[in-house]
């Protein structure tokens, strides 16, 4: 086994909690003790491959300023479907990768107070753990699509087993919203891979979709060598799939090369000939209403308004542990979802609906903060707060501002995407950092609930007397979450506030008022919970002090909150690259729409207004398309 | 030709063809000879049934390997059995190794569970196997009286079978209403298939194809002749005894029933063996009456050996295949028409598949959601299932109607596969069914509550093949329905279109009563005086040997994936 190969190192890192639970499984009754240090073991072994990431240990690495896909490797899983093995790290996924792998080690270490089934438990944690690191490496949509649904029987059991009283209820709803959403997602990877062709893509593009390795050195170092050396080999079945099409002049006969490749299908979908521009249905095209079916699903996991009922339930229900994991790094996935898979591969309908993913978010803003201002139980209100935050990702990831009208040559439109690729790093950062604000705040609910076994904020008080220094902590957390500035809540609010200013004004100024909010019920829940004179609810004799293992929970996630508010160039130094490359790569595609819709519309002249108003409106007409239908348009008015 | 040479012909064609390949369905037979003699001779009557059942179940399977070994269903060649009755193709030989393998797994499950003891054994695999040979035949079956032949051949044993648990009311009752379900339904379709053969002047599937072409269909439509009708109605005849075999909305009404009634064994026999033997008739009745063979020019002249046998002489008793003339040069033509003389039958066919289909699997699961015994609620889901598995054969029309053989054949493939992977879920739920009531004496789901305690390795073999059933990704269950919608999304009609939603959105709407009865395991508490479950090694082997694949092939199902596409490969050349 050589470790250097990035297929067996980062294989190693999904699946070794996947093995580990296997080999829990052969562990004798009674055993617990060691059933849990086995399973901690696991997670900060797993957690210490994607460190070594950072370094050079073993050859495998992850640079900084790097925007494209590194350490991607491919392997054939079932050649019968087309189905790769194909995974890598970008800027986009790296952030995640370590978060989850570092929140897997907290979470599982606040699990410690959990004695029912210990086994059982830690087997599907382990199993959880797989599912969620996989997610983020998968580059084959249906690899992604199966590690997604993998996550989904751990977290159902997790829940309804070691859950609350209203348990099963909670879980089934997780489960079924969750089913319902990747049903969606399911149709959508089916509509977009009828529909790709991967004889689109130039020798470039066939590279960096990893379908076509170069080599460092050697016959096959520039990417048309490779490429040229590729498409004559003869081993290789779907190069000769390739060279069969290619040579296919007849174009009655011509048929596609399907692929499941996220990469691929992201170049295929902003091809200037795309074919998911093809209209479908109701005169929308194939990547409109694949973009509404994935949005869908995704937003369900975020969860926006109003696809979100189900996270209330889930997190007051679900133990602390899971709380974490599942406001920490499953949310994610949702946003994750959308930067990766919706606007890459679907432009035309991210471009068409931009305005509606912006409102979606700042109604999650506004719904979730409101929510969380009514809430007497101190998880829901965290869970509602999640809701609220999370609209922030939503609203990042929409803002489509592609630069700005010239003040003093009315008419003259400059591009410039900066500001939105502000936006979109702003939400990638709103996410990492939420995923350690609201993991530390489930894990201070918890800490009192195990304490005092309620969460009714208005039985709380006086908190801070008995227990002084899990107050500390709690509070710089709960500023971490209110988006204090100095903490981590602060940068991603501010950076996507600041760019929709140049999508919506309108949209930016209710956002920019949902701090207000989110100030008033933090700060509301700190001084029910915390100040006050002393306690006077149930159990106050427990109210102990921390323990070790909290505090070993606790001083990770604040120090996190302290050094990203601080200095978050060290999380923008890994992800930025990417995600400019990829806003600047939708900003062109944008150019070059518009400048087409543009040219038709000058083409068809005044009197024929009304067409040309009729046209953008159904935007599927590929710019082949609008050119043909330019040149007839145009003849009549000679 | 004499009669000399015309039975030469036929001997050395029964002889030196058809019989090697019928191999299976004989040792199946002598099997049975064996196991009614070996009761009757003195010494014979010390061997336990099931040694000779077992015997000679794994003989018949090794006999169902394809000569060239299991990988090499592409090279099997379609070739007419028994001068046209049956045909031997990648298909035949791969539901036939499936039956086998099936009916070794049934004989030792039959054992495990104690069902079949020193009394009742010779009864109880003679009817099995005489029901396995009906099914062979249905899977094989080219000509509407081979249909008819295998449909009962399979079902009359399956009557007994409901039944043989003496002295319960409910299991007699289940026989009963199977049998009198079952004769109307058979009377229905023998009238459907006379009406066709009467029609059509012919039985032979491929035959009849081609008489369906020289029929000229969209000219009669047009002219509102009434033969159309009559088509149309022998043809929702034959779907009749189809639907019965499938437990086809509407006429389901058997399957909870006899499921509930029968044992959990026979039970488990009904959904698969039964379910995909009628399945594959469905694809052979469908296929063959809507697809013809590219090479149009040789029309109208039948398979070189049955040929031998048609000469003038009507009146030879052999003649039931191919009565055709020698129609041949005028019916080309008729092919390159704008409308294909075959695409009324097609989408006659689709229509009625793809409505039966959806109507079956959304009232399937939606039935299932109340049961409260778990045979119950598994024979729903079968309902349902059975719906799933009909949408391929819908697309597969529909894709050979648009020229798509290759894509037609992948969809049979999604169903074989399908068939394949629901052999393990269903049987290990059966299984676990069965040691269950051996062991508490109880079918109700209640009774499973805090199963996860009691027997926590059953627990998890159940839970995990629930959520295959489901269809949930990483496990066997996802990929069959994955290629069974991919299929559908390739025909790519309005009406397949519509189909797939409902099966994307029936397989959210299946969680909630699987997912009721994994809760009901894994998180109910126990309720006071259950009894304890113990289970022996063998048997807690055999729910392992179920489930394992359940997780193995969802991991990797590249394997069998390739088979069955090579199996259905061979279907349209």
């Amino acid at each position: 086994m050589n470790l250097s190969d990035p297929i067996i190192y980062l294989s190693l890192m999904v699946f070794l909690p996947a093995l580990g639970a296997l080999a829990l499984a052969f562990f004798p009754r009674g055993k617990e003790e060691a059933v849990r240090y086995t399973t901690l073991g696991i997670t900060i072994l797993t957690f210490m491959l994607s460190l070594g990431l950072f370094f050079d240990a073993r050859g495998v690495e992850f640079k900084t300023g790097v925007a494209d896909m590194q350490d991607m490797f491919s392997a054939p899983w079932i050649p019968t479907f087309g189905i790769q093995y194909l995974m890598g790290l970008d800027g986009i996924s790296f952030p995640l990768v370590v978060l989850t792998t570092f929140l897997s080690i907290l979470s599982f270490i606040a699990s410690w107070s959990i004695t029912k089934h210990v086994k059982a438990f830690c087997i599907l944690f382990l199993l959880l753990e797989t599912g969620m690191i996989g997610v983020f490496m998968a580059l084959d949509f249906f690899l992604f699509y199966v590690l997604w649904e993998v996550m989904l029987l751990p977290m159902y059991f997790l829940i309804g087993v070691w859950g609350g009283p209203r348990k099963e209820y909670a879980a089934i709803k997780f489960f079924l919203y969750t089913l319902v959403g990747s049903v969606l997602m399911l149709i959508a990877i089916l509509m977009l891979y009828f529909n790709s062709d991967l004889t689109l893509l130039n020798p470039q593009q066939l590279v960096h979709a990893g379908v076509v390795k170069v080599e460092a050195n050697g016959p096959r170092s520039t990417p048309e060598s490779a490429f040229a050396e590729w498409v004559e080999s003869e081993d290789d079945a779907l190069a000769k799939r390739f060279r069969e099409i290619k040579a296919e002049t007849d174009p009655a006969k011509k048929r596609q090369l399907h692929t499941f490749n996220i990469l691929a299908l992201q170049h295929i979908g902003q091809h200037e000939d795309s074919p998911f521009n093809r209209e479908a249905w109701l005169g929308k095209s194939i990547q409109w209403w694949a973009f509404i079916l994935l949005f869908i699903g995704f937003a369900i996991k975020v969860p926006s308004v109003p696809l979100h009922t189900w996270l209330p339930d889930a997190h007051v229900e679900a133990p602390t542990p899971i709380s974490m994991i599942l406001a920490g790094v499953l949310l994610k996935m949702g946003g994750y979802g959308i930067l990766r898979i919706c606007y890459p591969i679907c432009p035309a309908a991210g471009y068409d609906l931009a305005y509606i993913v912006c409102l979606v978010g700042v109604v999650s803003m506004v719904w979730g903060a409101f929510a969380a201002l009514a809430q007497n139980d101190f998880k829901r209100m965290v869970a509602y707060s999640s809701v609220s935050h999370m609209g922030y990702v939503v609203l990042g990831l929409g803002v489509w501002s592609l630069g700005m009208w010239s003040a003093t040559t009315p008419g003259s439109f400059t591009y410039n995407a900066d500001y939105w690729k502000m936006g979109v790093n702003g939400a990638m950062f709103q996410m990492i950092a939420h995923g350690i604000s609201s993991a530390g705040m489930f894990f201070c609910v918890g800490v009192l609930y195990d304490r005092v076994h309620h969460r009714n904020l208005n039985e709380f008080g006086g908190i801070m007397a008995r227990m002084p220094v899990y107050s500390g902590f709690a509070i710089v957390i709960f500023f971490a979450g209110l988006g204090l500035p100095g903490l981590c809540g602060f940068i991603g609010e501010v950076f996507v506030v600041l760019s929709v200013w140049k999508y919506s004004q309108l949209l930016a100024i209710i956002s920019a008022a949902v701090v207000i909010l989110t100030a008033a019920y933090i700060l509301w829940a700190i001084q029910r919970v915390y100040l006050g004179a002393e306690y006077k609810g149930p159990h106050g004799e427990a109210l102990t002090p921390m323990l070790p293992r909290e505090f070993v929970i606790a001083v990770p996630l604040t120090v996190m909150a302290i050094v990203l508010g601080v200095y978050p160039q060290a999380l923008l130094n890994y992800m930025q690259p990417s995600v400019d490359q990829q806003v600047q790569q939708l900003a062109d595609w944008t150019e070059r729409f518009d400048a087409s819709r543009e040219a038709l519309k000058k083409s068809l002249g005044e009197e024929e207004e009304q067409v040309a108003l009729a046209v953008p409106a159904s935007l599927p007409a590929t710019p082949a398309a609008l050119k043909t239908s330019i040149e007839s348009s145009a003849r009549p008015a000679q | 030709m004499n009669l000399h040479t015309l039975i030469d012909s036929l001997i050395s064609d029964t002889l030196q063809k058809s019989l090697p390949l019928f191999g299976p369905e004989l040792v199946l037979c002598a099997t049975i000879v064996v196991l009614l003699l070996a009761r009757v001779l003195p010494l014979f009557d010390r061997i336990p049934p099931v040694v000779i059942a077992f015997i000679g179940a794994v003989t018949a399977l090794i006999a169902a390997v394809p000569q060239q070994g299991l990988a090499s269903f592409a090279e099997i060649e379609s070739q007419e059995l028994f001068t046209g009755m049956l045909v031997y193709d990648g298909m035949t030989a791969y539901f036939k190794l499936f039956l086998m393998a099936f009916a070794v797994l049934f004989v030792i499950l039959s054992q495990l569970t104690g069902i079949a003891d020193r009394d009742d054994g010779q009864d109880y695999f003679s009817l099995v196997f005489g029901a396995t040979i009906g099914m062979c035949i249905m899977v094989s079956s080219n000509h509407l009286l081979t249909m008819f032949l295998g449909v009962e051949m399979a079902s009359v044993p399956s009557y007994v079978l409901a039944g043989i648990v003496k002295g319960r009311r409910r299991s007699s009752e289940a026989a009963l209403k199977y049998a009198v379900y079952g004769a109307g339904a058979a009377g229905v379709m023998l009238y459907g298939t006379s009406l066709l053969a009467g029609l059509l002047g012919s039985a032979h599937f491929p035959t009849m194809a081609q008489r369906l072409v020289e029929f000229d269909l969209p000219t009669r439509i047009a002219d509102r002749e009434l033969t159309v009708m009559v088509l149309a109605l022998a043809g929702l005849m034959v779907g009749v005894g189809l639907a019965f075999k499938l437990s086809a909305v509407p006429f389901h009404f058997w399957c909870p029933d006899v499921f509930e009634g029968a044992s959990a064994e026979v039970a488990g026999f009904l959904s698969v063996a039964s379910k995909a033997a009628a399945l594959a008739l469905l694809v052979r009745v469908a296929i063959g009456m809507t697809y013809e063979p590219p090479t149009s020019d040789k029309l109208g002249s039948p398979p070189p050996d049955v040929a031998v046998i048609q000469p003038a002489d009507v009146h030879a008793p052999i003649l039931l295949v191919a009565q055709q003339q020698a129609a041949g040069d005028d019916s080309a033509a008729v092919a390159t028409t704008k409308e294909g003389p075959l695409d009324p039958v097609r989408s006659f066919v689709v229509t009625l598949i793809g409505v039966v289909s959806i109507v079956t699997c959304t009232f399937g699961n939606l039935a299932a959601y109340g049961q409260r015994n778990i045979k119950r609620m598994l024979a729903y889901s079968t309902i349902a299932h059975a719906g799933f598995m009909m949408m391929p054969v819908a697309a597969a029309v529909a894709l050979v109607g648009m020229g798509k053989t290759a894509a037609a054949s992948e969809a049979i493939a999604a169903l074989m596969l399908y068939a394949t992977i629901y052999l393990f879920m269903n049987l290990g739920a059966f299984a676990i069914i069965a040691f269950m009531r051996n062991s508490m004496q109880s079918e109700e789901i209640k009774d499973y509550s805090g199963l996860i305690g009691r027997s926590p390795l059953i627990a998890v073999a159940f839970t995990t093949i629930l959520f295959s059933l489901v269809g949930l990704p990483p496990l066997a269950g996802f990929w069959p329905k994955l290629r069974v919608l991919q299929s559908l999304f390739e025909a790519n009609s309005p009406l397949l279109m519509f189909v797939m939603v409902v099966a994307a959105a029936n397989t959210a709407l299946s969680l909630v009563y699987y997912l009721r009865v994994a809760k009901t395991m894994c998180i109910d508490r126990e309720a006071d005086g259950t009894r304890p479950v113990t289970l022996g090694f063998f048997q807690t082997a055999f729910v392992l040997a179920m489930a394992l694949p359940v997780v193995l092939y969802g991991l990797d199902p590249e394997r069998i994936a390739r088979w069955t596409q090579q199996a259905a490969s061979g279907l349209f050349q």
